[in-house]
């Protein structure tokens, strides 16, 4: 039976070791420098131990290199690529064609996958990549459940599939949050625009909140509900997508490791037998439900959605 | 590096091969207007595979009709097929791209990958353009693409005019930026706001424009949330103000930037034609002249009679505070009203023919502009319409007006009247 691999973004390094026994199969970290909305940052010396945890538990670590990278960037990638392909990360996230030059050159063994959130929309751009060097897309988050499948079907990639946590809706290079205080007059508030400080957009038409940062990539603005589909599994697993991804984005520990041991078991169940699956998943969700924050509350995304335009 | 064209003329220098100017057009008319008032090439929306769903858009006929026109004028043609496509989304894209070609588009402005591909074996002589909601910000992506056999890149919006010059010091590309009119705050096909918030596809044209609404900053958790605005504050927003890069034209004819961009295919006739007619004036008269070249104020001026929004050069030389976004109320600012569209003018008689857009009455001041004349000031006396009779004012949209005006106008000059 087809078994995916369960991929974590964990929030520091010490995440690793519990979270392999949670069940994650796979890690994304990086550094803001270099990766985007990362769940925790993680220097050289955190991604060499992070790759040597992981390992010894038998689990992967791909390295986020998925930045807007501008020219200025562009003569600190050679080295970092290679420090990655030295430190022996098992694939590199990336979303510029420019890592794909770079890493031609610097990093020729290094996996590659493609990873540019909203805009990898259909199984001919997965391919398409596929064909530039990638070995593996992750999908937009704005697609209904219909299109994830017909991807898998048509993909000559692994697909990855983003099943659980926040979202981004938005990023601006302009320093939105800085400039509004600004505006205002309050310089003494402009410090510490971090995500770590908990700053939402309120929509009152909507009752939503947004959770909004800054950082050297810009401003980022997230979606105001956490996706979680694991009571939803089944016809992901059915079309066999390779991998589903759960975004620590915002979360700490303790809530990460508790949603991990969940969807390991939800997917060992349903790899077991599917009724097994179908007699707990209510159960899972609602364990879900417990652990997570009262402020955010959970949907399936886009998943049962019909978009327009 | 791709070195500019220019030659001594006299000890004058001039500049030889100027940059196309590109011009927005929504429907046949715009597209008429834009090359009349002297666009060297429209892009332009067919039905499907663009973005703005809201704009009028072009069946295939009236694309071969458009492109008839601009051939006349040797002005070329494009066509936004900008879309993200889903799975979905792909059927009838081979025909529609060999319709493009046959009626004699020059090229298509593209994002989707699927559709460049498509594209090359579908319909081999149309050019392909990257359009900017790929965000390309750094010359290994535009070399990616010139090695994928691009014509045209398309920057994103965050780049500045030194980035520019590095592109060009490492890339042998065309490169198209753009000089004026809207513009996302994000990265270009990197937010999805209306999707989440509206459920419309901002990338496959149904961007509702969220980022023009007002939020409420707030910090905090479950626990306990603290306003970071005061009573009386403005809501945090994040609107940007328009583009407008008149005064760098110089900068990017120096730069050897190979086309400048008018945004803009929802926007009037008459903002297309100001637009465009003050853009030609600058680039005319920087490339027969540059090194004795000074701006206009009244280029300036005229540039504002049609604003929409207040104008900042965004990105071009940093990255824009505070002073480039609008907060509160910013409504509509242009200093004047388009109120008529000029279809014949007697010589003999002194009477222009005209087919109203705004209301004006007897007495009113008016200006006229157009490709053939200066712009010029005349106060209206009598007016009549088509049967002769006296009228107390033009009230009607595209009624059909008659009034004595000095100077001599041609179809198409537009006539504005000031705002108080």
């Amino acid at each position: 039976m087809h078994k995916p691999e369960l991929l974590v973004t964990p929030t520091c390094v010490e995440d690793i070791e519990p979270l392999v026994k949670a069940g994650a199969d796979a890690f994304m970290i990086g550094e803001q420098r270099f990766g985007l909305r990362l769940a925790g940052e993680f220097d050289r010396n955190q991604i060499t131990q992070a790759v040597h945890t992981a390992h010894e538990g038998g689990a992967r670590v791909y390295v986020a290199v998925n930045a807007l990278f501008h020219n200025d960037m562009l003569p600190a990638l050679p080295d970092y690529l290679t420090f990655l392909a030295d430190a022996k990360v098992d694939a590199v996230v990336f979303g510029d064609p420019g890592v794909l030059m770079i890493a031609r050159e610097a990093a020729p063994d290094l996996p590659l996958f493609w990873s540019t959130e909203t805009t990898a929309t259909n199984w001919y751009s997965a391919n398409y990549w596929g064909r530039k060097g990638a070995s593996r897309a992750v999908l937009a988050r704005e697609l209904n459940l219909d299109s994830v499948v017909e991807i898998k079907e048509h993909a000559e990639v692994p697909i990855e599939v983003h099943v659980h946590g926040m979202t981004c809706m938005f990023q601006s290079k302009r320093t939105l949050l800085g400039n509004y205080m600004e505006f205002q007059g309050k310089d003494l508030k402009v410090e510490g625009r971090r995500k770590d400080r908990n700053l939402f957009l309120f929509d009152p038409e909507r009752d939503y909140k947004y959770p909004i940062w800054e950082d050297r990539n810009g401003t980022h603005i997230m979606s105001p509900k956490d996706v979680c589909m694991i009571d939803e599994l089944d016809e992901l697993m059915d079309a066999q997508i390779d991998s589903f991804k759960i975004d620590g984005l915002l979360k700490d520990s303790v809530y990460l490791i508790a949603v991990t041991k969940l969807y390991r078991e939800a997917l060992n169940l349903y790899a077991e037998d599917p009724d097994l699956y179908f007699d707990k998943k209510e159960e899972l969700l609602e364990q879900v439900k417990k652990v997570q924050p009262k402020d955010r509350s959970i949907d399936t995304g886009f998943f049962f959605k019909e978009t327009v335009f | 590096m791709a070195k500019i064209s220019e030659k001594t003329v006299e000890g004058k220098r001039i500049i030889v091969k100027k940059p196309e100017l590109l011009a927005p057009a929504g429907n046949l008319e715009k597209l008429k207007i834009a090359v009349e008032y002297g666009a060297d090439a429209v892009f332009i929306g067919g039905q499907e595979f663009g973005l703005r769903s809201n704009a009028g858009n072009f069946s295939i006929d009236e694309m071969a009709e458009g492109v008839a026109y601009a051939n006349k004028h040797n002005a070329r043609i494009y066509v936004t097929t900008n879309i993200f496509a889903h799975n979905e989304n792909m059927e009838g894209l081979e025909e529609y791209l060999k319709e493009l070609e046959r009626v004699g588009v020059s090229g298509i402005i593209v994002a989707d990958p699927l559709i460049i591909e498509t594209c090359k074996s579908a319909a081999p002589n149309l050019e392909v353009h990257l359009s900017t909601q790929q965000s390309l910000t750094n010359w290994q992506a535009v070399k990616f693409w010139k090695e994928e056999g691009l014509e045209r890149v398309v920057l994103a919006r965050e780049v500045s005019l030194e980035e520019m010059l590095e592109m060009k010091r490492h890339v042998d590309i065309e490169i198209e930026t753009f000089i004026h009119g809207a513009m996302c705050i994000a990265y270009s096909g990197r937010c999805v706001l209306s999707n989440h918030m509206t459920a419309r596809d901002s990338n496959r044209g149904g961007c509702c424009q969220s980022c023009r609404w007002d939020y409420f900053l707030y910090e905090g958790n479950d626990m306990a949330e603290t306003a970071l605005f005061d009573d009386g504050d403005a809501p945090f927003a994040m609107s940007p103000k328009d583009l407008n890069l008149i005064e760098s034209i110089p900068k990017l004819v120096e730069a050897g930037i190979d086309s400048l961009k008018i945004e803009g295919r929802m926007k009037s006739i008459h903002y297309v034609a100001t637009v465009v007619s003050v853009y030609r004036k600058v680039i005319d008269a920087y490339c027969a002249d540059p090194d004795n070249f000074k701006i206009k104020r009244e280029w300036l001026t005229e540039l504002a009679k049609c604003a929409n929004r207040p104008t900042a050069p965004a990105f071009f030389e940093n990255t824009p505070g505070h002073e480039e976004q609008l907060f509160e109320n910013h409504k509509k600012q242009a200093s004047h009203d388009f109120t008529g569209l000029v279809l014949d003018y007697d010589e003999e008689t002194k009477v222009v023919t005209l087919e109203q857009r705004n209301i004006f009455k007897p007495g009113d001041e008016v200006e006229f502009f157009g490709p053939q004349i200066d712009n010029f000031t005349q106060r209206v006396e009598t007016i009549w319409d088509k049967k002769g009779k006296e009228l107390d004012a033009a009230r009607h949209p595209m009624q059909v007006v008659r009034f004595k005006v000095d100077r001599p106008l041609y179809p198409n000059n537009m006539m504005r009247k000031g705002v108080l």
